[in-house]
């Protein structure tokens, strides 16, 4: 319990310190999160939307191929990133492996199945309430699910503010696709991962409270913007 | 007589191994206001349905045919669905998703909220809106699209009686600018009060279709009038 | 619209000035190599120390991508280092005999040292490893290894063999294999006061050491050479070969030689020179 009470007072100091390495490091993460989840937003909004409306033999399989994937560890979604923009995969000579952009890429794969599974589960459900209204305003499918998003816009930011959080609390990714260097892809986790290996678990509880206390305060934000719609109410994320 | 409006020839409507609709005749002329009766799953819905274009038909022929350009229909539901935005806004996107130009939208949907009342509360988050209030935003919404067919399915089945009597005159009022209506209904009072003519479905099938005069005082086929015995502690 | 003829000028400049200094971001972006390293070395923080003086001699940066050699070696194979720094002289000239790098230059050693709790119930205190290792194996005391495939692993299972024990077999208990880095293996043997073997870089600066302390160390077959090698280009055409070259040639050179000895932790010198003059 000692090493929780150091670490939180270190943390304190961190962030009093304002370390510009600790900053550079804290930016990487929100950046790298930040791109993986409005990337992965437009693909897995379109993609759960689609399968809430789309009508044909096997997409039952695909239903629940993507619901599993829900369950894919961070960790193969890194291998095989890895794998692909290795020198020695197919896309190796763009070069990517070890930046930033490598980082964003797996991040974005590893999001896109929860925004896509929650969001079709929460069209399916609105659909059975306004369906059949937006389809006699004359919505086409794809229209009224994408309106019952707008409808559902209070559910949806916490399906985002879900990916965001797994997104930037992910390590085995990054760590394997981004190599973990120093001043170029070191993220909050993987310096975490590295604090701990070294042995420095004050340091190691330190970052991750730092690390907890930066999503919240993105979540303050976003609360704060919400709070501003006169729809919003009770509708507090 | 001018040509109908809109002509159901033997149509059915089959979903999966379930015959929703079986075989109905019906022709619809402009002006028109038809009630359709019957017990709960007797096939009203998917008959509105049907008349709409929102389901096809799995035999028989839908020709609907207007003067030159293809006649516009609206529909009301039973329970209202209005989306999380403001009453304007609900409004605009049923006109949007007509394809009407901006500044037109603006000018009927000022319009169609005066005419049901609503335009107090027009910046109001729509959810917040009382039953009644939100069956007359979708009336609204109907109105601005000036319609050539209204259908209406059971649309003050979930309102209570001051409503109910809003509704119902708002409808009118639609009905005398000559828009054709269709309405399903459990309120016999209402059919009697509201239509021209009276459908009766009994099973899918279209069994009566009468004038609202003749429907009510006639001898009727025992089921019918059993039905209609049935109903009439509601009036 | 109908700029101002010296507010369009003035605009003019300032595209052009942001793209020159697009360019020369872009430009000093590309001065860099990927260096494939181990996580032990990284850990004892001496790049941190050289690596900046590197760059200050040579205006190139080096990325270090730390893994265990075993990995470091595969990921040079694919082409996805520039070059390789690692510490298992066997594995590296075979690394040079497939093909991949043209020559392995030798450029400092340290050592390991084994590392166990102060009370030592397995006596194995003192200045003979393979002696060492003997009592271990017939106490039966437990013993954490890395079983990476990491240099430090490669030593310690040539060690065992030295002392003439097959630690796999005998007593399969008190034989842990984390499969882990140095800092994890040692968090591990600090927590159950177990006995490991550690290259003293990562045990300088570790910080979680509960009851260990050193129990053995300078014996000569404790040494660890480190070697670099350049991924020859031959092999894998993109690959940064002259910047990597510059590198080696620092690290081997008199004033690289300098920068590692000059390396102390708590005023003890970590790395020994060992480069051949050219």
């Amino acid at each position: 319990m000692n090493t929780v009470a150091d670490s939180f007072w270190l943390a304190v100091r961190l962030i009093v310190d304002a370390d510009a390495a600790l900053w550079h490091i804290v930016g990487l993460s929100l950046r790298v999160s930040g791109t993986a989840c409005v990337l992965g937003t437009c693909a897995g909004l379109l993609l759960g939307t689609w399968l809430a409306v789309a009508r044909f033999r096997g997409l039952g399989v695909l239903v629940w191929g993507l619901n599993t994937l829900l369950a894919l560890p961070s960790v193969v979604v890194g291998l095989l990133v890895y794998l692909l923009l290795s020198r020695a995969g197919p896309l190796g000579p763009l070069g990517i492996l070890f930046t930033p952009t490598a980082m964003v890429i797996a991040q974005s794969i590893l999001v896109v199945p929860l925004i896509a599974a929650l969001s079709r589960r929460l069209v399916l459900d609105a659909l059975r309430d306004g369906g059949d209204q937006l389809h006699s305003m004359g919505a086409s499918p794809l229209l009224a699910g994408a309106i019952l998003l707008l409808h559902g816009r209070f559910a949806v930011l916490t399906i985002l503010l879900t990916a965001f959080g797994r997104a930037i609390a992910e390590v085995g990714a990054v760590m394997i696709v981004g190599g973990n260097v120093d001043g170029v892809t070191r993220v909050m986790t993987t310096a975490i991962a590295l604090e701990t290996s070294k042995g420095d678990l004050p340091l190691a509880l330190a970052l991750g409270i730092v690390l907890l206390g930066v999503v919240g305060v993105v979540n303050l934000a976003v609360c704060a913007v919400q709070a501003r719609s006169p729809l919003a109410r009770d509708a507090l994320v | 007589m001018s040509p109908p409006l809109l002509v159901l020839a033997d149509a059915s409507v089959r979903f999966g191994a379930v015959e929703a609709l079986c075989g109905v005749n019906l022709s619809l002329h402009r002006g028109e206001r038809l009630a359709l009766v019957g017990a709960n799953g007797s096939g009203k819905t998917t008959l509105l349905r049907l008349l709409h274009g929102l389901v096809p038909c799995s035999s028989g022929a839908r020709v609907m045919q207007g003067h030159g350009a293809t006649p516009t229909v609206a529909m009301l539901f039973q329970r209202p669905f209005v989306l999380s935005l403001s009453v304007r806004q609900n409004l605009w996107v049923a006109l949007w998703l007509r394809g009407l130009p901006r500044a037109e939208r603006a000018a009927r949907a000022t319009d169609a909220l005066r005419r049901v009342g609503l335009e107090g509360l027009a910046g109001r988050p729509a959810r917040d809106l009382s039953g009644g209030q939100q069956q007359r935003l979708a009336l609204a919404q109907a109105w601005a699209l000036r319609p050539d067919l209204l259908l209406l399915d059971e649309p003050t089945a979930s309102l209570d009686p001051s409503a109910k009597r809003e509704i119902e005159s708002l409808i009118e009022a639609i009905a005398d600018e000559g828009v054709t209506l269709v309405m399903s209904t459990h309120n016999l009072g209402q059919a009697k009060r509201l239509a021209h003519r009276v459908v009766y479905l009994e099973a899918g099938r279209l069994v009566l279709d009468l004038p609202v005069a003749e429907f009510f005082n006639n001898a009727l086929p025992p089921v019918a009038s059993q039905f209609l015995k049935g109903e009439l502690p509601w009036i | 619209m109908d700029l101002n003829p010296s507010l369009r000028r003035a605009l003019i400049a300032v595209l052009a000035a942001s793209g020159l200094a697009t360019a020369g971001v872009v430009g000093a972006q590309e001065r860099f190599i990927v260096m494939a390293s181990t996580t032990s070395t990284e850990q004892s923080g001496l790049f941190g120390h050289l690596l900046p003086l590197f760059r200050q001699a040579s205006g190139i940066d080096v990325r270090v991508v730390a893994l265990g050699t075993g990995q470091a070696l595969d990921t040079a194979r694919r082409g996805d280092a520039d070059v390789v720094f690692v510490h298992d002289t066997v594995a590296e000239e075979k690394f040079v005999a497939d093909g991949f790098s043209r020559k392995r230059w030798p450029v400092m050693v340290n050592d390991f040292v084994l590392i166990g709790p102060a009370a030592d119930p397995a006596r194995a205190r003192g200045v003979d490893i393979a002696a060492a290792l003997g009592k271990l194996a017939a106490t039966g005391a437990v013993f954490i290894s890395r079983g990476d495939k990491s240099g430090t692993h490669a030593a310690e299972l040539r060690l065992w063999k030295l002392a003439g024990v097959d630690p796999s077999a005998a007593r399969q208990a008190s034989y842990r294999e984390c499969g882990c880095g140095m800092g994890p293996a040692l968090n591990m043997a600090s927590s159950t006061n177990a006995y490991v073997l550690a290259d003293r870089g990562t045990w300088l600066s570790f910080k979680n050491r509960g009851e260990l302390k050193v129990l053995v160390e300078g014996d000569r077959t404790l040494f660890n050479q480190y070697g670099v090698m350049v991924v020859d280009a031959a092999r894998h055409p993109h690959v940064k070969q002259a910047l990597a070259q510059t590198f080696a040639d620092w690290v081997t050179s008199p004033a690289g030689q300098a920068a590692i000895a000059a390396y102390k932790i708590g005023g003890e010198q970590l790395f020994f020179p060992t480069a051949v003059r050219r």
